[in-house]
């Protein structure tokens, strides 16, 4: 039911629209004229050699960077179009409903679980609160709101498994539940599209395979897009139904899984020119993660 | 224990006394300049005096002391605690139930204490109003981690807007109050938004400026501020319309005329006592409640991590905004109390001193720690009072305690967070046997 | 236009002194991120040492100008030096990893116990010093006003490029500054590699601590009054000018220096002199709004 689902993406309107993005850092040219998109209740990856320009991509998408040219459009299912590049950074969460996930965690380390999901719902609790004048006098409005938050809040971690935790230091977790309640973080913000940079990066293959379910949850039963970096192909390949390949700053291949495991291009890129035909999946996987451990 | 027995080694004494020698020789070569050669004003020009007894002596005192401290790292081995919250803020923050509020019922009976004599009220208030500006100042560095170095700009536009506003328009206290609170965040607001931006020094360096500027403006506004000489004459406040002098004058019935009690000049004292004391808790309610409140939560949000809280949409210039605003706001309320208790105020009393003073208040009680700026207080401002005979040392002191408290304890003395809701409630101690008793397993 | 040059000449006479001190904030700066707020209680110390040893070589009979110049500036140096490293030694090595503002308020700490620290042993009076470098040409003017250029300003303007040219040198061609300028890219990367971290950082101190030192010297000859409070000022308007050249940029400092130098004297001379450090910290706020990488600065990129 689930995959039948997936695979008639024709179906699904698209999201997110990126038209000739290209940044540039003075002389250097980090995305160099990229189009894709992403459509609504679907996962898109994208993926490429470190260096490629993927998380360029996300830091315009959630205006961490101006775009030196691009047009962003997001088709926000209920509030309509936003452009995102031309929104002022924290607007883009705040109005178009875009949440993310960042490469290396982060968290609020000192405050605790619980508060780091009450921390997502600010401006909606913010709101409620009359902008704190309301909250001041102790208005019943925001005790409610702030009820329901924490319901919100109970929700995700009952999801992620971290409802015992709730009350320590988000910095005391161990690494795996960290990056988990990011996740849960940012659904908490309750966003139309979820962007996750690397979100599989040093989880172990049964964490790893519990993020995969995880991810297919959100789209299918919160019914929202999933912008998705990863490095791991076992992630990709399972559970993307589209894929962006960059390379250089350049998008070199885009389509299913299936297409972009067959493109000659994508192979050239991760493997080097002289390679015709595919490797088999477990050494292709090898080379990337040495060419990973490389740079970092 | 025992492993710890056996690792130990035999203290290597020969090592213990090159370090201190070596020590002995710097103080040599730092204290040879400027404590040895004394400059001094002579017919004709300057001399130099020598006192190498004094050089000698910090030689000894380092020497000496550099062998005692080494020998207490031996003691003590590698048993540091690692722990990043302070254990002695966890036993207070544990029986904070009652430490509160026991501390406002000894705040509230000092008056009518045996003991409490004028000079005791009168140091009781300074160190009031320095918990205040601790409080106030808390918002801004203890909360939203905005190292602002000005604050007593604040303080100061406090004082001045009450005192200009009582002796030019004739207001009271209490219509002046609120109004010297208003210009106080005003001017947090106008200072607060070119620079909020910016990163943690250089917000540093900034406030530092605006505070200096501020002061240079006192000084040299002299139709508005008559400059150095100050303002006199600042009313003092009134019993909701009493006022507490022995002869009010014509027609004005006076406090103790109203009460039917012998005049006394304590009875000012004490009206004072109270107000710092209600303007002080006034201060701490306000920031225990806001904390609760989503503004609060995004101050510390953006203390933790600034780049997160873009991503889930939260505004950081409004947040900081009014964290820089409302702290400014109580440092001006502590600024009026300030120059209706002096009567007189000079832009001598707002230099940077002051501000480094209010900060120290903050960060040796623990950032973000209420009960850490009252012990603060009393140690920052109540001890050196007792000792008015090291009046000249207090600074120095000051300086080096500073250093010595961050190197001992980067997060102060009662760093300890209570996080703002929990999921689960917590047996009083429930929490703290757990993770003792965890602790003791690993 | 006489008036103009006249003041031209004084403010980079002044700007020499603060693009010296300014040197010493940008390298910390650029090595550990974080301002040496005691800096200016360094360079004030700087001029407590030359002035003791100038009366010193006075007593001993020292009397041909250019030894007795040469004497002091390299004791200053030296005893300087030591501050800085005590410095570092105490305020800041021990807060390594701390959160920054434990380092920054130890470092305030630092700053008000040497002022005081000066002020005790030294007593809380203005200490005067008669001129020692006198003379200078008169560069004549047409309307009968004489711009005024005395020896004492050209001797401030060569040591000052001459230790600049020196210290270029130091940090562009030898295997400390190498490591200097490692360790500035990245800390852990220069400890992989076998520099010695503690050190690097302890010698950026101290060559910081003796060009304040030098900066003292010329400030004690130049003005012929100190005091223990002079640090304070020069310290926010020399870090003012670190900021405004673009902090971690050498030649950055210099120039900034020398802006500030220039607009104090020029606000002083046309404007009101009240409010010449008004004027100086109005700056800093300007720059670091609008052009926060300074004038030769690179730009931060974040990287998140």
């Amino acid at each position: 039911m689930m995959s039948a689902m997936a695979i008639e993406t024709g179906r699904n309107p698209t999201l997110l629209e990126v038209e000739h993005l290209t940044m540039r850092f003075g002389g250097l040219v980090a995305i160099d004229d990229v189009s894709f998109s992403a459509k609504d209740r679907e996962i898109t990856a994208i993926i490429g050699p470190n260096g490629a320009g993927k998380t360029t991509v996300f830091n315009c998408l959630t205006g961490f960077y101006k775009p030196s040219v691009g047009r962003l459009a997001l088709s926000h299912p209920r509030k309509g179009e936003f452009l995102l590049e031309r929104m002022e950074g924290f607007t883009i969460p705040q109005k178009a409903d875009v949440a993310r996930t960042f490469q290396n965690v982060r968290l609020f380390p000192a405050m605790s679980v619980l508060e780091n999901l009450i921390i997502a719902q600010h401006n909606k609790l913010m709101r409620a609160s009359g902008f704190t004048i309301g909250g001041l006098l102790g208005l019943g409005t925001y005790r409610r709101a702030e009820r329901d938050a924490v319901d919100l809040a109970k929700y995700w971690l009952d999801r992620m498994g971290l409802t015992d935790r709730a009350d320590n230091e988000a910095g005391s977790l161990p690494y795996g539940d960290q990056r988990k309640l990011e996740i849960a973080r940012a659904m908490c913000m309750q966003p139309v599209l979820l962007c996750l940079d690397e979100p599989a990066a040093g989880l172990n293959p049964r964490e790893s395979e519990d993020l995969n379910q995880q991810l297919l949850y959100i789209r299918d039963e919160h019914k929202i897009g999933i912008l998705l970096i990863e490095h791991d192909m076992s992630v990709v390949m399972t559970i993307s139904d589209h894929i962006v390949v960059l390379d250089y700053g350049r998008k070199i291949s885009d389509g299913s899984p299936e297409q972009v495991r067959n493109d000659p291009t994508v192979i050239r890129a991760y493997l080097g020119e002289e390679e015709d035909g595919e490797l088999p999946p477990d050494v292709e996987q090898d080379l990337i993660d040495d060419a990973r451990r490389q740079e970092t | 224990m025992a492993t710890a027995m056996g690792e130990r080694k035999g203290i290597d004494f020969i090592g213990i006394v090159k370090e201190a020698a070596i020590t002995a020789f710097v103080v040599f070569v730092l204290a040879l300049p400027i404590s040895g050669l004394r400059t001094t004003a002579e017919i004709g020009g300057l001399g130099v005096h020598a006192r190498w007894d004094k050089v000698a002596m910090y030689m000894a005192i380092a020497f000496v002391g550099r062998i005692i401290w080494s020998l207490f790292l031996e003691t003590r081995g590698r048993h540091r605690r690692e722990s990043s919250e302070s254990s002695i803020g966890k036993h207070v923050q544990k029986y904070a139930h009652f430490v509160g509020p026991a501390l406002i019922v000894f705040a509230v009976v000092l008056p009518f204490m045996p003991f409490a004599d004028r000079y005791i009220l009168d140091v009781s208030i300074m160190v009031l109003t320095y918990v205040m500006l601790g409080w106030g100042l808390n918002i801004v560095v203890g909360l939203a981690g905005l190292l602002d170095l000005g604050y007593v700009a604040f303080y100061a536009v406090g004082a001045y807007s009450y005192a200009l506003l009582a002796l030019n328009f004739d207001l009271s206290f209490w219509v002046c109050l609120p109004m010297a609170g208003m210009f106080a965040a005003t001017f947090g607001m106008i200072l607060g938004f070119p620079v909020l931006r910016l990163r943690g020094d250089y917000l540093a360096i900034v406030t530092l400026g605006f505070g200096e500027m501020i002061r240079i403006i006192l000084i040299n506004w002299y139709s508005l501020t008559k400059g150095p000489d100050g303002l006199s004459g600042v009313p003092r406040p009134s019993f909701f319309g009493l006022p507490f002098e022995r002869n009010p004058g014509e027609g004005v019935e006076s406090f103790h005329g109203f009460f039917g009690i012998d005049y006394s000049s304590v009875h000012r004292i004490i009206f004072l006592y109270y107000l710092i004391l209600i303007l002080a808790l006034i201060t701490n309610a306000f920031t225990m409640r806001i904390r609760k409140l989503p503004v609060g939560r995004a101050w510390e949000a953006l203390r933790e991590d600034e780049t997160a809280c873009l991503s889930l949409g939260i505004n950081p210039r409004n947040t900081k905004l009014t964290a820089f605003a409302l702290g400014a706001m109580f440092g001006g309320f502590a600024g009026s109390f300030f120059a209706t208790r002096q009567g007189f105020i000079s832009p001598e009393s707002f230099t940077f001193i002051e501000s480094a003073i209010i900060l120290m208040v903050v960060v040796l009680g623990g950032q973000g720690s209420q009960i850490g700026v009252v012990l603060a207080a009393v140690v920052i401002i109540g001890v050196p009072e007792l000792f008015r005979e090291l009046q000249e040392y207090r600074m120095l002191v000051f300086g080096a305690a500073m250093v010595l408290i961050m190197i001992w304890r980067p997060k102060g003395l009662l760093a300890f967070r209570e996080p703002t809701l929990r999921l689960f409630e917590v047996k009083k101690s429930g929490l703290f046997g757990r993770k003792q008793a965890s602790e003791a397993a690993e | 236009m006489e008036y103009f040059t006249q003041q031209l000449i004084n403010g980079v006479t002044l700007g020499a002194i603060y693009g010296l001190i300014a040197i010493g904030y940008t390298m910390v700066y650029g090595i550990i991120g974080m301002i040496n707020f005691a800096h200016g209680e360094i360079f004030m110390i700087g001029s407590f040492v030359s002035l003791i040893a100038f009366l010193l070589l006075g007593i001993l009979g020292v009397t041909w100008l250019p030894l007795a110049l040469l004497i002091v500036m390299i004791l200053a140096m030296m005893f300087t030096a030591v501050y800085g490293w005590s410095l570092e030694r105490i305020a800041y090595r021990p807060l390594r990893g701390s959160p920054r503002l434990a380092a920054l308020i130890s470092a305030i700490g630092m700053s008000i116990f040497l002022q005081n620290f000066v002020q005790l042993e030294q007593g809380a009076k203005v200490k005067p010093l008669p001129p020692v470098v006198t003379g200078g040409f008169d560069l004549l003017g047409e309307g009968g006003f004489v711009v005024k250029l005395s020896y004492m300003q050209i001797l401030i303007v060569i040591v000052t490029t001459v230790l600049l040219i020196a210290f270029s040198f130091v940090i562009s061609h030898t295997t400390m500054g190498r490591a200097q300028r490692a360790c500035q890219q990245d800390m852990k990367m220069a400890a992989l590699v076998g520099i010695n971290v503690d050190r690097t950082i302890s010698m950026t101190f101290v060559l910081g601590a003796s060009l304040a030192a030098v900066a003292g010297m010329m400030f004690m000859l130049y003005y012929g009054v100190i005091d223990f409070f002079i640090g304070f000022l020069a310290g926010i308007k020399a870090f003012t000018a670190a900021v405004l050249g673009g902090i971690g940029s050498l030649p950055g400092a210099v120039l900034g220096g020398m802006l500030i130098g220039l607009i104090e004297v020029f606000w002083s001379a046309y404007f009101t002199i009240e409010y010449k450090d008004v004027a100086a910290f109005s700056i800093l706020v300007l720059v670091l709004i609008f052009r926060p990488s300074g004038l030769l600065g690179k730009p931060e990129i974040e990287k998140v």
